[in-house]
C-alpha cells in the first residue's frame, strides 16, 4: 500500500491523549495501532508513559520487552533491538516505555530523534500518550500530525479533553512554528446507549456540541475490553464484540471511508428491561 | 416508555443536560481565558493598583476583561466606587 504522505519518507504521527486518566488511551492506541497495520501500513506503536509502562500487556508482549524508548534514546540500545514485532499482525511494532522513575527521561531532541529515524521506515506511528496535561503529555503530543481525543461521557473527561485541545494549539510543534495545525479527532469511550436514553449520560450530540471538533467514533462499554486486555490481544481483533467493530470503523474513519455510526441504540431485550425504561 | 420516562417526564431536566449546560459555560469560559495574551494576569494587577492609589477599592471591585469580537479586542475595567 502507498505510504499516506505521498512518495516522501514521512510518516503520519497519530497522538493518542485525553487530560484524564484512564478513559481509554491504551486500549485505543492498541486497538487503532492493529487496525492501521492490518490495511497494510507499517505502524508503530509508542508507549510514552514513563514509569507506567502497560501497552506491552495490553498488545500481550509484555514478556519479550528487552530494551525500551529511553534505552535508544540514550544510545543503550538501537531501535531495531528495542522495537517488538506483533506476533499476530504483520507490519506491526511496539516500542516500549522505560520502567525508570525518572519522568525526566524522555528529552524533546531525544524523542525527535527517535521520531525521525521510524519515520524511514513506518507509515503511522502511535503515540500513546500518559494521562495529565503537563510534561509528559506534552512530550506525546509535540511532534503530532494528528490527534485522537479520547473522551467518556463524563463531565470531568470532557473538560480535560478541551483542556488538552488547548494545549495541541498551543504548545505542539506545528503550532510553535505556525504550521497547520493538528488534525483533530474526537473518539468517545465507554459509551451507554442506556444511560444515555435515560437521561444519566451525555450523548454523543452533547459531546460534540461542547468539544466541536469532528467525530471519529463512539466506542460502546463492552465486556469484549476487559476480556481482550486479559488475554493481550487488542479488542479489535475480536470481530464479535461491538467495542472491536466499532474500532475498525474509527479505523476506516481516519483512513477517509465513510462509516455510519453503530451500536449507539438501547438493545431491547424483553418484557422487563422494556419496563425499567430500558 | 418504560415507567421510569413516565414519571421523568414530569419532573426536572435530566442530569446529563444539567451537565451540558454547566460544561458548555465553563468550556467557552476557559477557552476564552487561553486566548488571553500572557501578559494581561500581570497587567490586571498592575491597573488595579493605580486605582487603589487613590480610591480604597477592594481587588474584587475591579473587573477587568478582554473580549474579542472578531478582529476587534476590547479591554473593559469596571470600577465600583465605594459610597461617599
Ligand atoms: N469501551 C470500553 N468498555 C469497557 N471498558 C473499557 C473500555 N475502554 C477502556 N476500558 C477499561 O478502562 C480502563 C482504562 O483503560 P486504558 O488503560 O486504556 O486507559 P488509559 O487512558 O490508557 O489510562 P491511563 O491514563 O492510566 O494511561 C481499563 O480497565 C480498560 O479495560
Ligand atoms: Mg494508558
Amino acid at each position: 500500500m502507498k505510504r499516506p504522505s505521498g512518495d516522501t519518507a514521512l510518516a503520519k504521527i497519530i497522538v493518542v491523549t485525553s487530560g484524564k486518566g484512564g478513559v481509554g488511551k491504551t486500549t485505543s492506541s492498541a486497538a487503532i495501532g492493529t487496525g492501521i497495520a492490518l490495511k497494510g501500513f507499517k505502524t508503530v506503536i509508542i508507549d510514552f508513559d514513563v514509569g507506567l509502562r502497560n501497552l506491552d500487556l495490553i498488545m500481550g508482549c509484555e514478556r519479550r520487552v528487552v530494551y525500551d524508548f529511553v534505552n535508544v534514546i540514550n544510545k543503550e540500545a538501537t531501535l531495531t533491538q528495542a522495537l517488538i514485532k506483533d506476533k499476530r499482525t504483520k507490519d506491526l511494532f511496539i516500542l516500549p516505555a522505560s520502567q525508570t522513575r525518572d519522568k525526566d527521561a524522555l528529552t524533546q531532541e531525544g524523542v525527535q530523534g527517535v521520531l525521525e529515524e521510524l519515520a524511514k521506515d513506518f507509515d503511522y506511528i502511535i503515540c500513546d500518550s500518559p494521562a495529565g496535561i503537563e510534561k509528559g503529555a506534552q512530550m506525546a503530543l509535540y511532534f503530532a500530525d494528528a490527534a485522537i481525543v479520547v473522551t467518556n461521557p463524563e463531565v470531568s473527561s470532557v473538560r480535560d479533553s478541551d483542556r488538552i485541545l488547548g494545549i495541541l494549539q498551543s504548545k505542539s510543534r506545528r503550532a510553535e512554528e505556525g504550521k497547520e495545525p493538528i488534525e483533530e479527532h474526537l473518539l468517545l469511550t465507554r459509551y451507554h446507549p442506556e444511560r444515555v436514553a435515560l437521561g444519566e449520560m451525555l450523548s454523543v450530540s452533547d459531546v460534540e456540541d461542547i468539544l466541536a471538533i469532528p467525530l471519529l467514533g463512539v466506542i460502546p462499554e463492552s465486556e469484549a475490553v476487559l476480556k481482550a486486555s486479559n488475554q493481550g490481544t487488542p479488542v479489535i481483533l475480536d470481530t464479535e464484540s461491538a467495542a472491536g467493530l466499532a474500532y475498525m470503523d474509527a479505523v476506516d474513519r481516519l483512513m477517509g471511508e465513510e462509516r455510519p455510526l453503530r451500536f449507539l441504540d438501547v438493545q431491547k431485550k424483553g418484557f422487563f428491561k422494556r419496563l425499567l425504561g430500558g | 416508555m418504560g415507567i421510569f420516562d413516565y414519571f421523568k417526564s414530569k419532573s426536572e431536566p435530566s442530569s446529563a443536560s444539567v451537565a451540558k449546560d454547566r460544561l458548555q459555560i465553563i468550556v467557552a469560559h476557559e477557552r476564552s481565558k487561553r486566548k488571553q495574551p500572557d501578559y494581561l494576569p500581570q497587567m490586571q494587577q498592575e491597573i488595579i493598583d493605580v486605582i487603589r492609589k487613590y480610591v480604597k477599592v477592594g481587588s474584587e471591585d475591579v473587573q477587568i476583561q478582554l473580549e474579542n469580537i472578531e478582529d476587534c479586542s476590547i479591554l473593559e475595567v469596571n470600577v465600583t466606587l465605594p459610597d461617599n
